[in-house]
């Protein structure tokens, strides 16, 4: 993986970009989380295999976090877009 | 070891099989995914120490194919925290004795290793690191660039360097060794004990009965058991999901190049934690050099234009006279990364089902500890002290032990 698609900038060389991990959802209701619950959403994580959905951040650019679609195995990366907010 | 050879070069026999090819059986007490240094070395002390042989190990290719055959050797035990460099400690005493327990020559050699300062707060690292490992026992002080110079004449001490080098933490029975020496000759001891060794056998599945595991199903069929070992590293997330067990574990790749075989030249080991470099010379005159993990995780084990650009800026800096050195080849290996940069070792929710994963970039020199300490955790069925900082639930119980003496890791 040499270029990585900012979804503000377009094609851009990797090394502008850092890796933000994979998607790891925060509990809706932090309040009524138990703690083992939350040690699961701090550490655990499915390191897939595979097509993964996976946060990049544009640091040496627009500084724009983004998500991504990246195949783990091959470093294919099958899309960027943005967070849909709604 | 020499008679042997010399009685089998006049009588024209070809030398035994170091480990056999067996059947599968139908039922074995431990089942051990991962034929790497750790999962060979927990089967040999089964064997050895417990009398446990009725052992399978399952390596989906060859032997020391993945992370054991793939680092870069470097032996040490000058970590920062008291858990690990008392668990790193018992590992180098035991490597210090493996040629003659193994009776094979695994080439240990122990010379010397330098962790470069390049910033006050990288001395005051150092000097920390220095005090907790005189505290364990551990030979490991601070020098200064004079000594430096002395024990490794080609490094660069001057100012002139954009970061110029400071202090050294000097560790001088940190060694390196022939890794693949190190597989065969566990793998040799465990098969002539019983144990045995299946290559080319990947696990497909490992099945679960009422929170028990009964038996793992491969590619070549299914096995009954009550135990399995997870000890394969890179992959450990996706065995472990087989049993549904989720680990705090992100798979980096780690690469690492040699350069073509120059005349001695580095007598010691040089790291130097912020410029993300290792660097040492091996039997065969290369220069065997390493960095830091990959900066996005990937199963991927394809190098990259950005690591040999970046490491061979990083040696120039260091050693300006390799300016003409070629770099021969280069790989990667993939690092388990667990969140505080310390392995998870013993048992899981599933009964049955114990890990000995989170290796991250320091797995190899840890083999043989951990080989031990698993195996008496498998065979008496409880946690031994030396392991208990390691265990899974310290992620439930707030309890991280933050090991940043770790390899590749800024300070």
């Amino acid at each position: 993986m040499i270029l990585i698609i900012c979804p503000n900038c377009g094609r851009r060389n990797a090394q502008e970009f850092r890796y933000g991990g994979e998607v790891n959802p925060r509990p809706k209701q932090p309040l009524e989380v138990k703690d083992d619950a939350w040690a699961d959403y701090l550490y655990m994580r499915d390191n897939r295999s595979g097509v993964q959905k996976e946060w990049w951040y544009h640091q040496a650019g627009c500084q724009l976090w983004f998500l991504a679609e990246r195949n783990t195995q091959t470093n294919e990366l099958l899309r960027t877009y943005l967070l849909d907010w709604s | 070891m020499s008679l042997k050879l010399i009685r089998q070069a006049f009588t024209n026999t070809p030398p035994p099989r170091m480990w056999h090819q067996p059947e599968f059986k139908e039922r074995y007490d431990v089942v051990i995914i991962g034929g790497g240094a750790h999962g060979l070395a927990c089967a040999y002390y089964l064997a050895k120490e417990h009398g446990i042989t009725n052992v399978a190990i399952l390596e989906k290719r060859y032997i020391g194919s993945g992370g054991s055959g793939r680092n870069t050797t470097i032996i040490r035990s000058n970590y920062l925290t008291p858990e690990g460099v008392r668990f790193y400690n018992e590992s180098v005493k035991l490597y210090e004795q493996m040629s003659a327990e193994f009776d094979f020559n695994v080439m240990f050699s122990q010379r010397g290793h330098l962790t470069l300062a390049h910033t006050d707060s990288a001395v005051r690292t150092m000097r920390r690191r220095a005090e907790v490992n005189q505290l364990q026992g551990v030979d490991s002080h601070l020098i200064w660039p004079d000594e430096i110079k002395k024990l490794c004449p080609p490094i660069d001490v001057s100012e002139h360097p954009r970061y110029p080098i400071l202090a050294a933490l000097y560790h001088p029975p940190g060694g390196i060794i022939r890794h693949d020496a190190v597989v065969w000759g566990y793998a040799h001891h465990a098969d002539r004990m019983g144990v045995h060794i299946h290559q080319l056998t990947e696990l497909t599945g490992i099945r679960v009965e009422n929170g028990q595991v009964v038996g793992v199903e491969t590619n070549r069929g299914y096995i009954k058991t009550g135990m399995v070992l997870n000890a394969t590293a890179g992959w450990c997330s996706l065995i472990a999901a087989m049993a549904g067990v989720r680990l705090p574990v992100t798979t980096f790749p780690l690469q690492a190049c040699v350069t073509e075989p120059l005349k001695p030249f580095l007598d010691v080991i040089i790291v130097s934690g912020s410029l993300h470099v290792y660097v040492s010379q091996s039997d065969r005159g290369e220069l065997v050099m390493g960095a830091a993990v990959d900066p996005f995780a990937s199963y991927s084990m394809n190098g990259s234009l950005a690591f040999t650009e970046g490491i061979s800026g990083h040696i120039l800096e260091l050693f300006p006279a390799l300016s003409h050195v070629r770099i021969l080849r280069q790989w990667a290996g993939l690092c388990d990364m667990t969140p505080d940069y310390s392995p998870i070792m013993g048992f899981t929710p599933v009964k049955g089902f114990v890990v000995d994963v989170g290796w991250g970039t320091y797995g190899f020199k840890a083999s043989p500890i951990s080989g031990k300490t698993m195996a008496q955790l498998i065979a008496t069925n409880s946690t031994p002290d030396l392991i208990h900082p390691f265990r899974l639930s310290r992620f439930y119980e707030n309890d991280l032990v933050g090991e940043k003496g770790a390899a590749s890791v800024g300070h």
